[in-house]
């Protein structure tokens, strides 16, 4: 049967075939990451520049003190994310990480719906308290947006 | 005491691990490998496996009687916690893994010092030499930089404690199992290294490279298996996959290792593939390492990194680059001159396996991407996170190709084939494919990844046992068992993965106990709600009854708990498990009005990924006994009559 490559070139063939399926899924996966990576954002940065309604990204701030209320639910919560600049109120249903706190820094998966409300579908709160931010009473915000990178690391 | 007992046994191996490099370059330089200094590699290789068996017993000691003059001791563990926990402490900080690393390492040297006689000599001691050269570096890192007996002026009262999402049986056994994978992979590596370096690239030493490929991918497997179950029912998140970049560091050796698998046996029975063999033998291993860079130095977010160290993180770096690079070029210089292999027809079983190969590489290379992108990024100064809306998908367009060569590569022939042999049970299968394809797609809504991971799934559960049409049962040789049954978990596991996808059902509300809640086909009402004490955690456990169906009640009681060393809340799930899938309740906090937040998922048929996982392993298992007694009987034959022709032993893939 004649499979479309002569025997004598079968090893450039093979290799050639191998770095095609390479470049192949370099390129698919650079195209991939381009449109589903998702970008960290600090309010700051969407009142400067919104991100696209439905755009998956990742909020991260400090959870306003005195902005955390629960819904008649009883299980989803809102409250406010700030960085000294900018606020952003977020919405969450679900449980809730036991390191959450008000006055916490805190990462949030989820995306920004038609009315500027921050949807999230997840709530990253370090594991461990060691790892938390300190309080944010006295700070600038470039202080805060290092404890916020603090908490993404 | 001990402790220093420890650490000089560490010394004295690090110190034979010189020796057994520069013996084993002395005995790889002469044609017969044998000179009186190449002597004594081998002893060289069994000691240092020894002394690092003692160093690792001494750190499990100190930490069994919580000796808290030793820092290690000190900093990861405390004097209430129950006897496992500080045993597998021991592992479950970075010195402590790192030197779980290193004795798994010595271990595996000695044991191929000890029993591995069918390689020319020469190669071996090259072998030997690379091992030595890998094993160097690390013994650097631990003694230089993460010391785990370092000692402590002054001595504590009390230990700090173990995380406690640690403290669980999971690590006992997820850490140990893969890093016997990782480090196995060391071994192919070294191989791959001396095969280059003597150039004998031969299907002889494909047979010796095999055993030890398939020894650490079958604990790759394990670890894997192991640590996807231990995240889905600790972290209480209801998932068993989250493309954390730790998990994908231990997915890309496996990738690696499984590819390798494969090309080994071409190697071994077609004498083909041999340069592509020896660079995934290099590869492999370079992942081994990658992952370990990611984990250890701390540079992406994981509960797997211990410590955020610049130093360590470097210092691993260092040791990367010297080893893959080192390997890359002694490959390129010596690729070259080995001979091209048998050749063969796009359609055999070798073409199928290149297939298998290809499309392995480059999910490693899409999960490799993936999972480096947001480092890149970050050099110019953009945070970006990359989860499951790029790895499903991109890794899928690889995959789900690779699963229909999968059903039909086994049914070939070596070297050339006919489709038309095979036509009927290639049409029975795909029928079968095709019609659970349809019958999902009319009746249920599902996503079009789990819709094609059901109707694959269902075609190579079939497909996976037709290899062994034909054949008289009793005389399939055992490889052949573990093929079938390896290639039967991954139809297992895909289904499993694919089902909980796709019809899984979640529950989450607020109740008062007296409520009932209901998800899919169970009814739960909470009964009470209480507090409870553990040695070192007290919890509020939640009381439910709960019915499949109407059918009988049983007890499901999940635990929110407060561990008080270090301080730190963990959620204890329920797991209410049936043969088709498992219900999984966790509770969260109390609202203000005394209401109790719970999470309730119907997840059918979740379990399966986890059979899946074990039967791959199990058929691994199988593949390498009978490779092993195969070996031995052959041995035997040649010792007892080297003059009778030689027994044909039926070579196929593991």
């Amino acid at each position: 049967m004649n499979t479309g490559f002569k025997p004598k070139h079968q090893r450039l063939v093979l290799l050639l075939v191998a770095v095609a399926a390479m470049i192949g899924a370099t390129l698919l996966a650079i195209y991939a990451l381009r449109d589903q990576a998702s970008y960290f954002y600090v309010p700051a940065d969407i009142a400067a520049n919104p991100p696209e309604t439905g755009q998956a990204i990742r909020l991260g701030g400090m959870v306003e003190t005195g902005s955390l209320a629960t819904q008649a639910d009883g299980v989803t919560i809102e409250f406010i994310v700030h960085d000294g600049e900018a606020r952003v109120p977020v919405t969450f249903t679900g449980i809730r990480p036991a390191l959450f706190v008000e006055g916490s820094g805190v990462v949030a998966d989820g995306r920004m719906n038609a009315d500027g409300v921050f949807v999230a579908d997840n709530l990253l709160a370090k594991h461990d308290e060691n790892y938390m931010p300190r309080e944010l009473e006295g700070m600038t915000s470039d202080q805060i947006r290092e404890e916020v990178q603090e908490t993404v690391e | 005491m001990i402790a220093e007992i420890g650490l000089a046994a560490l010394w004295l191996a690090a110190a034979l691990a010189a020796l057994q490099l520069f013996a084993g370059f002395a005995g790889a330089r002469v044609a017969d490998g044998n000179t009186a200094i190449a002597a004594l590699v081998r002893p060289a290789a069994v000691m240092q496996a020894v002394l690092c068996a003692v160093a690792f017993l001494s750190l499990l000691y100190v930490f069994a009687i919580t000796d808290l003059s030793v820092k290690l001791v000190a900093v990861n563990s405390h004097s209430m916690k129950p006897l496992i926990f500080k045993l597998s402490g021991a592992w479950g900080n970075h010195e402590g893994s790192m030197l779980l690393w290193i004795t798994v390492m010595a271990l595996a040297g000695g044991l191929i010092a000890l029993i591995e006689r069918r390689l020319p000599e020469r190669t071996m001691m090259a072998t030997l030499c690379a091992q030595a050269f890998v094993a160097l570096g690390f013994y650097a890192f631990l003694l230089l930089s993460s010391n785990p007996f370092e000692r402590l002026r002054e001595v504590p009262a009390e230990g700090n404690g173990l995380n406690p999402l640690l403290q669980d049986v999971g690590l006992a056994f997820h850490p140990p199992t893969l890093y016997i994978g990782y480090v196995g992979l060391s071994v192919a590596f070294s191989f791959a290294v001396a095969a280059l370096l003597t150039r004998n690239v031969t299907p002889d030493f494909a047979r010796v490279m095999r055993p030890w490929v398939l020894g650490a991918w079958i604990f790759l497997t394990i670890g894997i298996t192991a640590g996807s179950y231990w995240a889905y029912y600790e972290l209480g998140w209801g998932g068993w996959w989250f493309w954390d970049p730790v998990e994908n560091a231990s997915l890309m050796p496996w990738l690696a290792a499984t590819a390798l698998l494969h090309s080994v046996s071409v190697l071994a029975a077609r004498d083909a593939l041999r340069t592509w063999t020896i660079m995934l033998g290099v590869v492999a291993f370079s992942m081994s390492m990658v992952g370990t860079f990611l984990v250890r130095s701390g540079i992406l977010t994981s509960v797997h990194a211990f410590a955020v160290d610049p130093e360590r993180g470097s210092f691993i770096l260092a040791l990367l680059a010297l080893y893959i690079g080192g390997a890359l070029v002694i490959f390129a210089l010596r690729a070259n001159t080995i001979a091209e292999g048998e050749r063969f027809n796009l359609v055999s079983r070798e073409g199928a396996l290149v297939v298998n190969n290809v499309a392995l590489t480059s999910i490693l290379g899409v999960v490799l991407l993936g999972t480096l992108y947001p480092l890149l990024t970050e050099a110019f100064d953009v945070r970006v996170s990359v989860g499951p809306p790029y790895f499903n998908p991109v890794s899928a367009i690889f995959f789900l190709p690779m699963m229909v060569v999968l059903m039909v590569g086994p049914l070939l022939r070596w070297r050339r084939d006919e489709f038309s042999r095979i036509i009927k049970p290639v049409a029975l299968v795909a029928a079968i494919a095709f019609t659970v394809l349809i019958r999902v797609a009319i009746w249920n809504d599902i996503g079009i990844l789990p819709m094609f991971g059901l109707a694959i799934a269902a075609g190579l559960a079939i497909a996976s046992f037709a290899p062994l049409l034909k054949r008289a049962l009793r005389r399939t040789p055992l490889a052949v068992w573990g093929m079938c049954i390896a290639h039967f978990g991954v139809a297992v596991a895909l289904f499993g993965m694919a089902a909980d996808t796709a019809f899984q059902q979640e529950r989450l509300v607020a109740t008062s106990v007296g409520d009932v809640v209901e998800v899919g086909p169970w009814t739960g009402r909470l009964d009470s709600v209480n507090a409870v004490a553990g040695p070192n955690w007290t919890a509020m456990q939640a009381n439910m009854m709960v019915s499949y169906k109407g059918g009988p009640e049983r007890e499901a009681h999940p635990q929110s708990r407060n561990f008080w060393t270090p301080q730190m809340e963990t959620s204890e799930v329920a797991l209410l498990t049936r043969w088709n899938g498992q219900l999984y309740v966790a509770v969260g906090n109390q609202a203000e009005d005394g209401r109790w937040q719970m999470r309730l998922w119907w997840k059918p048929f979740v379990t399966f990924i986890w059979y899946g996982g074990l039967l791959i392993a199990l058929g691994g298992a199988l593949a390498l006994i009978g490779r092993v007694l195969g070996d031995l009987r052959r041995r035997r034959n040649e010792g007892e009559a080297e003059d009778e022709a030689g027994h044909d032993f039926e070579e196929v893939p593991a």
